[in-house]
C-alpha cells in the first residue's frame, strides 16, 4: 500500500506558497513592493528599538521648526520635535494598530461570517439584519463619535472602537462564501458521519475559505493604515504623544505649515501612499493566485 | 415592485429607531453636560443641580429619550448651547452648504466616470485602457484627505486659482449672480478632490458591466443586423451598462458623508461635516447628536434608494 502512495506522488498538484510565490515572482510590482514593505518594516521596527519614544516627543522650544539641514534631516514640527524621529515611529506606530485591527476585524468576521453562513436560515438572516445595520453607520461619524465618549482614551480602545465597526465586510464576503462551501459533498460528508457543527466549521469550511481570508486581510491592512492616518489627521486617532503618520499630517491643517513647511507633512504623506500602494500590489498578486483563472504564472 | 419597496420601507423603521437610540445613548454617556464648564464657577453648585432637574436631565434615560424623540419628530432639534440659536436654525445654514457640496461632488464623479469607464471598457486592454486602469490602482489607493490636502497646496497655495476656506466671499450680497458664481468657485476645488478620488469604484464598475455586455448575444444580433459600432455602443451596451451605475447612486452618500467630513475641515468649508468635529471639541451634545441623527437617517434613506433602483433594474431581487 505504502508503495502505491509514493507512485502517485510525482502528479501532486503545488502546494498554496508555491504558487503564491510563482505569482509574486511573475508580477515584478507585486515582488518589489514585498522587498519594499518587508525592508521598512525591518527598518522601523529595528530602528526604532533604539530610539526613545519620549526623548523625540519632548518639546524643544530652541529648535521649532527647523527646516531639514545637519541636524535634523527633516526639520522640525512646531514643538521643536525631530519630524524624522517622528516619522519612524509613527510608521511604526501606524503599522502595528493596522495590524492589529486587521487581525481582530479578521478573527470576528471570520466567525461571524462561518456561522451565519454554515447556519443558515432564520439564524443567517437575523444575523445579516444585525450586519446590515452595521453596514450603513457611515464609518468616519460613528467612529469620531465613539472616540469622544471614551473617558479613558488609549490606543487599545482606538483599536477595539475601530475594530467595532469593520469586522463587517469581511463578515459578508465569508458568509457568502460559506454559503456556497456548505452544500459541497465533503461538509454532507462529515455531517452523515456525525461531526459536530462547530468541529466542521473550524476543522473543514475554515481552511477552505483561508485564501479568501488571507486575501481580504491583506487588502485590508492597506485600507486600515488610510483610516487610521484619516482619523488622527482629523484629531480622533493617536493622541500627540504618540505619533503616527496621521498625526503628522494634522499638522498641515494649520495653514502656515500646509503652505511654508512641507518637511513635516509631504514625508508622512508618501509613505502613506507608498505602503498603502505596495500591500495592495502584494494583496492584489495574491488574489490573481488563489484564483486559478486569472493566474499569470 | 410596490409591494417590495413598502417592505423595504417598513425594514427602514426598526433601522431608524435603533440608531436613534444608539445616537442618544451616546450623547447621555459623554463625559459632563453643556452646564459643567460653562457656567461661572461663583454659581452655587446646587443652583446646577436645580436647573439640571428643572430641564430633566436627572430623568431616567429612556424618558429623556421619549422628550427628545417627540422634538425631534415636530422638528425641534433643541438648543445649541455653544452657539447660543436653535439647532434647526444652525444646521439649517450648514445642511444648505453640504448639499450644494454634494450635488458638485456626484456631478464631476459622473462627469469623470463615465467617459473613462466607457473609453476603458470600449478598447480594453489598450494602452488607454491600462492609463486608465492605472489611475483607478492609484485612486483606491490614496486616502481622500491626503489627497485633498495635496490639491490644496498646489491649487490654493501655490498657484492660488482657488480659495482656501470658506463657502462665500465675505461681503459679497445673497441673491445676486456674483454670490452665486463666489459659492460655485468656492466649491469648485473641494468637489474635484472628493470626485478624482472617489470616482475611481464607478470607473471600475462601469468597465467590467460594459466588458461583461460586449459579449452577449443580443450585442452579436445587434451587429449583425449591420447597426454601426457607434450605434452598438451608445444605444446597446451604454443603456445596459448604465442601469447598474444608477442603482449605485445612494449608496453613495454614505460616502460623500464620509468624505465630507475630511473634506470640510481641510477646505474649511462650513458645512455638516466641519460642524460634526467643531461639535465634539466643544463638547455641545444637542448639536452633536443632531448632525449624526440627520447623517445616519441621511445614509439609511441612501441604501433604501438604492435598494428600490435595484429591485427595478433587476427583477430577481424582488422575488427574495
Amino acid at each position: 500500500m505504502e508503495n502505491k502512495a509514493e507512485e502517485v506522488k510525482p502528479i501532486k498538484s503545488p502546494s498554496g506558497f508555491s504558487i503564491i510565490w510563482r505569482e509574486l515572482v511573475r508580477d515584478k510590482l507585486a515582488l518589489i513592493s514585498l522587498i519594499f514593505l518587508i525592508l521598512i518594516m525591518a527598518f522601523v521596527y529595528g530602528v526604532s528599538l533604539v530610539l526613545d519614544q519620549d526623548e523625540i516627543v519632548t518639546v524643544d522650544l530652541f529648535s521649532i521648526y527647523e527646516p531639514p539641514g545637519e541636524e535634523f534631516i527633516l526639520g522640525t514640527d512646531y514643538g521643536g520635535r525631530d519630524v524624522f524621529g517622528q516619522l519612524i515611529i509613527g510608521t511604526r506606530n501606524s503599522l502595528s494598530i493596522a495590524i492589529i485591527v486587521t487581525v481582530l476585524t479578521g478573527i470576528i468576521g471570520v466567525a461571524y461570517g462561518l456561522i451565519s453562513g454554515y447556519f443558515g436560515g432564520h439564524i443567517d438572516n437575523i444575523m445579516m439584519r444585525i450586519l446590515d445595520f452595521f453596514m450603513i453607520l457611515p464609518f468616519t461619524m460613528i467612529v469620531i463619535a465613539f472616540v469622544a465618549i471614551v473617558p479613558k482614551y488609549s490606543i487599545t480602545t482606538f483599536s477595539l472602537i475601530m475594530t467595532g465597526f469593520l469586522w463587517m465586510g469581511i463578515a459578508r464576503l465569508i458568509r457568502s462564501k460559506a454559503l456556497q462551501e456548505k452544500e459541497l459533498d465533503y461538509i454532507q460528508a462529515s455531517k452523515t458521519l456525525g461531526s459536530s457543527n462547530f468541529k466542521i466549521i473550524f476543522t473543514q469550511l475554515l481552511p477552505n475559505v483561508s485564501s479568501l481570508i488571507i486575501v481580504t486581510m491583506t487588502l485590508n491592512l492597506a485600507a486600515n493604515i488610510g483610516l487610521e492616518s484619516g482619523l488622527s489627521f482629523l484629531g480622533f486617532g493617536f493622541p500627540e504623544s504618540t505619533p503616527s503618520l496621521g498625526t503628522l499630517l494634522s499638522y498641515a491643517r494649520n495653514p502656515q505649515t500646509l503652505e511654508f513647511r512641507w518637511w513635516i507633512w509631504v514625508p508622512a504623506s508618501i509613505m502613506i501612499l507608498l505602503l498603502m500602494l505596495s500591500i495592495n500590489n502584494v494583496g492584489q498578486a495574491l488574489k490573481r493566485a488563489t484564483d486559478a483563472r486569472q493566474r499569470r504564472g | 415592485m410596490w409591494k417590495f419597496s413598502v417592505r423595504r420601507t417598513l425594514i427602514m423603521i426598526p433601522q431608524i429607531f435603533l440608531l436613534s437610540i444608539l445616537i442618544f445613548v451616546l450623547a447621555q454617556l459623554m463625559p459632563g453636560d453643556a452646564l459643567s464648564g460653562t457656567v461661572d464657577p461663583n454659581v452655587d453648585p446646587e443652583r446646577l443641580d436645580e436647573i439640571r432637574e428643572q430641564m430633566g436631565w436627572n430623568d431616567p434615560w429612556h424618558e429623556q429619550y421619549a422628550r427628545w424623540m417627540g422634538g425631534v419628530l415636530q422638528g425641534d432639534l433643541g438648543q445649541s448651547f455653544r452657539f447660543k440659536m436653535p439647532v434647526t436654525e444652525l444646521i439649517g445654514q450648514r445642511i444648505v452648504n453640504s448639499f450644494w457640496l454634494s450635488v458638485a461632488t456626484l456631478i464631476l464623479t459622473y462627469l469623470i466616470a463615465i467617459p473613462l469607464g466607457i473609453t476603458s471598457g470600449r478598447y480594453s486592454d489598450t494602452f488607454r485602457d491600462q492609463l486608465i486602469t492605472g489611475y483607478t490602482y492609484v485612486g483606491f489607493a490614496t486616502p481622500l484627505f491626503i489627497f485633498a490636502l495635496v490639491m490644496l497646496w498646489i491649487f490654493g497655495f501655490q498657484l492660488g486659482w482657488f480659495p482656501t476656506s470658506g463657502s462665500v466671499e465675505p461681503g459679497v450680497e445673497p441673491g445676486t449672480f456674483n454670490y452665486f458664481m463666489s459659492k460655485v468657485y468656492h466649491l469648485l476645488l473641494p468637489a474635484l478632490s472628493m470626485a478624482l478620488i472617489t470616482t475611481y469604484g464607478t470607473i471600475q464598475y462601469l468597465r467590467n458591466e460594459i466588458i461583461d455586455t460586449k459579449q452577449k448575444d443580443f450585442i452579436l444580433t445587434a451587429r449583425a443586423k449591420g447597426a454601426s459600432e457607434s450605434r452598438v455602443y451608445n444605444r446597446h451596451i451604454f443603456r445596459n451598462s448604465l442601469l447598474p451605475i444608477a442603482a449605485f447612486f445612494g449608496f453613495e452618500i454614505t460616502n460623500l458623508i464620509g468624505g465630507s467630513i475630511f473634506i470640510e475641515n481641510i477646505f474649511g468649508y462650513p458645512g455638516m461635516g466641519q460642524l460634526l468635529v467643531e461639535s465634539i471639541s466643544l463638547r455641545d451634545y444637542t448639536v452633536l447628536t443632531a448632525v449624526t441623527l440627520i447623517f445616519g437617517v441621511a445614509s439609511i434613506l441612501g441604501a433604501l434608494l438604492s435598494d428600490i433602483i435595484l429591485s427595478i433594474v433587476d427583477p430577481r431581487i424582488r422575488i427574495k
